[in-house]
């Protein structure tokens, strides 16, 4: 069984000019690990350091110390990235450019030209029901059109990890059911795919193994089945106590 | 070179659906095909004041394109975020950077040679001889002139935060070459040490943009062309300062944690 993500001791401090209280510890010292094959869900409240940890294997920010590893590359290479496909939290893309417009340049990063890119671009549009969008400038679209082109995007070399912060964040019942479905599908491939959700119910269902950070810090990693077992309880109640609710005084 | 260049194509492409570059473009080409097409004057003076207006307009326009081009590119990737998915593909920094600075480039160059053909279109049509050669020389030299301050807006775009900073301190920065660049050592000569060093110094640091700007002679006095051995070192002159300020940019944004928070 190969790993896929790993962190060691993965720190993250962001300057802070505001406070005397010295830099902002966003991670303090992650160990994470995710294997080939695995629906992977990275829990955590708002502020837990979710986002930082994808920055921090995106190569967007640098760890203050630690390491992390994308296929055992260090992910300050570009070239780790080159098998991943990656769905940031909100979604921001060139607003003047068309769908089909965007997927090509983004294609084309991948050394994608002509036809190859083009049966591959209305292949993803058909992915995620945009194929009678492709042609409107991404201005015109709704926040959940966004959404779903993003997925686009992050699709578009048929990548072996796939990285999606709170991907169904914005969408409608039906879209949070489809974006599912197209994880599900992913992990019948064969990909990796490592998100992170706030939406636990959805969690239980899609996820093999999940992590809980709380503060930078991993609470708790493992199989969703193990944890449900072990703790007698789903996984929001796991959660909650996780994160510091008393949990007799839930109703 | 692919995602070079796919970088360059969004930034032309954003270029020319935008508005306000239009305005730009369709005023300036009023204005010299009003001074320009001017036949009210016999003068010979007259028409050779009006010409050397119409460059100088030409060169206000292209330098406030190539500054307010260059100098939003890599701030407007942060901003919209869409510096976030497109780092995440394999794509360097280094390649951002050159394939802004490639599509500003361009885009400038398309607007040089629009004007230049604007302008000896509308005086070949009053003198009855158009002059290719001379005209070729200082559109490119003014091409290649641009390119410096492109490479120069992006390399400031990395340093200032606000673009509207970027861009008036490299105008300031340009407009003074153009107007005091060749007289440094002049006016060096005439102060006491350490400042004299320092100006000189000065003096051969700094990309003599204004170089270019003497030699719209070639089309205001029909003057003979440019060796075209002095073109090349010319060339080759400018792509090195070009270069200089790509790497500066980059070892700047190589550095640049680009959380927003
Ligand atoms: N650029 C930044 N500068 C300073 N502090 C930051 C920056 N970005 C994030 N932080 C801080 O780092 C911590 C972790 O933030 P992060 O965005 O990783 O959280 P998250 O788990 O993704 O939260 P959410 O669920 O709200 O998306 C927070 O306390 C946040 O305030
Ligand atoms: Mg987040």
């Amino acid at each position: 069984m190969s790993v896929i993500v790993k962190t060691e001791r993965l720190r993250v401090e962001y300057p802070n000019r505001e406070s005397r209280n010295g830099p902002k510890v966003a991670l303090a010292g992650l160990d994470l690990q995710v294997n080939a094959g695995e629906v992977f869900g990275f829990l955590g409240p708002n502020g837990a350091g979710k986002t930082t940890t994808m920055n921090v294997l995106l190569g967007f920010v640098p760890p203050s110390s630690g390491t992390a590893s994308l296929f055992g590359i260090d992910v300050r290479q570009p070239i780790a990235r080159q098998r991943i496909g990656y769905l940031p939290e909100n979604t921001y893309y060139y607003k003047f450019l068309t769908a089909e417009e965007l997927l090509r340049f983004y294609a084309r990063i991948f050394g994608l030209n002509g036809a190859e890119a083009d049966k591959r671009i209305a292949e993803l549009l058909k992915l995620v029901e945009l194929e009678h969008a492709g042609k409107r400038q991404i201005k015109t679209y709704s926040k959940g059109m966004q959404q779903r082109v993003g997925l686009a995007q992050a699709l578009i070399n048929n990548p072996e990890l796939l990285i999606l912060d709170e991907p169904t964040s914005g969408l409608d019942p039906l879209g949070r059911m489809k974006v599912r479905q197209i994880i599900q599908r992913l992990k019948a491939e064969g990909k990796t795919v490592f998100f992170s959700s706030h939406e636990l119910g959805e969690v239980e269902t899609v996820c093999d193994r999940v992590a809980i950070v709380r503060q930078g810090e991993l609470r708790v990693q493992g199989r969703v089945s193990d944890l449900v077992q072990q703790h007698n309880c789903d996984l929001e109640k796991i959660f909650l106590k996780i994160v510091g609710y008393e949990i007799n005084a839930l109703p | 070179m692919n995602t070079i260049f796919a970088l360059a194509g969004v930034v032309i492409k954003d270029l020319y659906r935008r508005k306000d570059f239009y305005v730009l473009f369709v005023l300036t080409a009023l204005l010299t095909l009003l001074a320009g097409s001017t036949t009210f004057f016999e003068d010979k003076r007259i028409s050779g004041y009006l010409k050397e207006l119409c460059l100088a307009l030409i060169w206000l326009a292209t330098l406030v394109i190539a500054l307010t081009t260059a100098a939003r590119q890599i701030p407007a990737e942060r901003e919209s975020r869409t510096i976030f998915p497109l780092l995440a593909k394999p794509v360097t920094r280094w390649q951002v950077v050159v394939g802004k600075f490639l599509g500003s480039w361009l885009a400038v160059g398309v607007a040089v040679i629009t004007f230049y053909l604007f302008l000896g279109a509308v005086t070949a049509a009053r003198d009855h001889s158009w002059p290719v050669a001379q005209y070729f020389q200082a559109a490119w030299l003014h091409w290649m002139m641009l390119g410096v301050v492109v490479a120069m807006a992006m390399l400031g775009s990395v340093l200032f935060s606000a673009p509207s900073v970027n861009v008036t301190i490299s105008f300031i920065v340009v407009g003074g070459i153009l107007m005091v660049g060749q007289h440094l050592h002049k006016v060096a000569l005439r102060l006491t040490e350490p400042a004299q060093t320092l100006l000189t110094l000065l003096y051969f640091c700094i990309p003599h943009l204004e170089w270019a700007f003497n030699y719209r002679d070639l089309l205001l006095f029909e003057q003979p062309l440019i060796s075209w051995g002095v073109m090349a070192g010319a060339t080759g002159y400018w792509i090195a300062y070009m270069f200089a300020f790509l790497i500066a940019a980059w070892l700047v944004f190589r550095r640049k944690s680009l959380s927003v928070g």
